[in-house]
């Protein structure tokens, strides 16, 4: 991978220079400059410093308490569904089929749930959970389970966490097993001459080949957890009362709800250097790896 | 591949379990509303079509399918064309800043609508494009372009690099080699990158919602639009949903292999 000096390559890549910069920085600059201000209406505006920034880390104030507590479910959400799909994935790919059509048919089963619209996701999972109409609310009534998760916490955050589940534990199970994929036969006739046992090929063989794979899916199940606003809008509308609003479901309220700019645009700012510094992490893992394994990049 | 024990019934179980709400959202389109309401059937016992009828002659529903396609369509031709060229510069050549610019890309695909939501509507408001599918469009770039590069410099990087010179040394101008030997040969990771790219435009609610009012209002703000609507229409809301799924469904066949190398945005 031994790539030429060339600084006209810049012309290659100026429409896309362009066309993000459009898009990104130039709102990016707008929500900088309503980060320091207030506004009384009327196109007003005022000079507020960094006063927004100091609310929201503050949990005494409306704003602090508001932003903190989001942070907080929407950190706790993460955390679990990292802590069920990671492993159910695993189970999943380690429970492939070797060969024949069925790979197939697995393959596009468990890419299904991951083209269906988030917002249709949304609700396929509220008329599934419905007490009344849905087959899960359903048949848990009849069971005997009091379920609702329009007036129950608890339910309510159950459905969302399986929601989840359901929407993107094929990706982590994908992910593995391309990594699984790669691993040559010989490795596994190795261990069978050595009499390996069944937990030691998993933790010696294909634990570790997966471990790049397993890095870029628990990142990318992080990021796309933690900025998650449309499925449990649709299902629970973030309630009931606060308990599913996360921290894009309490920006947008704010922002497009309230239309308060300042607030809005202070949140944004923090929220995107959360995002920033995970995205970093997430970079230098990926060109680490890339680096290590060079015959790995490109193999088409 | 090793396996494990009772593989077979894990994956039988875990299939079922992420058919099973697509199912009921299919059985229930094809019931009428009193069927949904009054009764609890596993399947259609007068099965019906007329949740379908509804949205393919009320103009207020399948306009809603039309505007989200025609935005998606932009939005894919806007990201490959422009991600091309950035593609080949980033498989080939050490430039300045390129490695700042690669990881800037990176963060503009992961960062949250939520936050582009507000600055979006005035942005398209001021340059009157609010309400166009053309907003929409632009402002899906933000994660659609990053990641189309990404992607494609992938494929670019399985071209050896003697096919550029060997051409280049034919006589092959830029442009031409580009057109004529590139592109026919990275066909397969331009589709992968356009099914990815129409995919993730396609699912997103949030800003496709934003920036929309009447006339370029995706299918997806429609169908949340009658969730609120008091006296809900279940069936025509499946109904619905099931039409939205059925690009993905169509062109999943061709990508399986692809499905987790578009995810981890080529890197796998």
């Amino acid at each position: 991978m031994d790539k030429t000096v060339n600084q006209k390559a810049w012309f290659l890549v100026l429409p896309v220079f362009a066309v993000v910069a459009f898009s990104a920085i130039l709102p990016l600059m707008t929500v900088v400059n309503y980060s320091m201000q207030d506004t009384f209406g009327n196109n007003q505006f005022f000079w507020n410093g960094v006063g927004w920034f100091k609310e929201l880390l503050d949990p005494s104030t409306d704003l602090g308490g508001r932003f903190l507590a989001s942070l907080g479910r929407n950190l706790l959400f993460s955390a679990i569904i990292l802590a069920i799909e990671v492993p159910l994935g695993i189970v999943v790919a380690l429970s492939m089929p070797r060969e024949g059509w069925t790979v197939a048919v697995c393959l596009v089963i468990l890419a299904l749930p991951l083209l269906i619209p988030w917002n249709v996701v949304g609700t396929i999972w509220q008329i599934f959970g419905r007490p009344d109409i849905g087959l899960l609310g359903y048949t848990l009534n009849s069971l005997g389970i009091d379920y609702n998760y329009v007036s129950n916490e608890f339910d309510a955050w159950a459905t969302v966490i399986v929601m989840d589940v359901w929407h993107w534990t094929s990706l982590v199970a994908l992910l593995c097993y391309a990594g699984l994929k790669s691993i040559p036969d010989a490795y596994y006739q190795a261990a069978q001459i050595d009499g390996a046992s069944r937990w030691a090929v998993f933790k010696a063989i294909q634990l570790p080949k997966m471990n790049r794979v397993l890095l870029i899916a628990v990142l990318l199940r992080f990021m796309d957890s933690f900025m998650i606003y449309t499925e449990p809008f649709v299902v629970t509308g973030g309630g009931p009362g606060n308990s599913t609003t996360f921290v894009s479901i309490e920006l947008v309220k704010i922002a497009l709800g309230q239309f308060d700019l300042g607030k809005a645009a202070a949140l944004s700012l923090v929220y995107n250097l959360i995002i920033l510094i995970v995205c970093w992490i997430f970079y230098t893992v990926m060109t680490n790896a890339g680096t290590e394994r060079p015959e790995k990049k490109g193999a088409a | 591949m090793n396996s494990i024990p009772g593989r077979r019934i894990i994956m039988v179980v875990f299939l079922i379990f992420l058919l099973l709400p697509i199912y009921w959202l299919v059985n229930m389109s094809f019931k009428t509303n009193t069927e949904i309401v009054t009764t609890m059937t596993l399947w259609p016992h007068q099965p019906t079509l007329e949740n379908y009828k509804r949205i393919f002659t009320d103009e207020s529903w399948y306009s809603g399918y039309i505007n989200s396609l025609t935005y998606v369509l932009i939005n894919t031709v806007i990201s490959i064309s422009v991600a091309l060229p950035a593609a080949y510069a980033f498989s080939r050549y050490r430039f300045l800043g390129d490695k700042h610019l690669f990881f800037w890309l990176l963060s503009n695909r992961m960062a949250p609508a939520a936050v582009f939501a507000l600055p979006f509507f005035n942005l398209y408001s001021a340059i009157n494009l609010f309400d166009t599918p053309w907003a929409v469009a632009l402002a899906h770039c933000i994660f659609n372009v990053p990641l189309a590069v990404w992607i494609l410099e992938g494929f670019v990087s399985g071209v050896p690099r003697e096919i550029d010179e060997t051409a280049f040394l034919d006589g092959y101008s830029f442009p031409r080699f580009f057109v004529k030997i590139l592109v026919p040969l990275i066909a397969s990771g331009i589709g992968v990158a356009a099914f990815f790219c129409f995919m993730f435009s396609w699912v997103e609610l949030l800003l496709a919602r934003t920036l929309t009012s009447v006339n370029a209002k995706p299918i997806s703000a429609i169908m949340t639009r009658t969730v609120s609507a008091a006296g809900m229409d279940w069936g025509l809301l499946a109904a619905a949903g099931v039409l939205t799924i059925i690009p993905g469904a169509l062109v999943i066949w061709f990508v399986r292999n692809y499905i987790a190398r578009g995810f981890a945005l080529g890197r796998v």
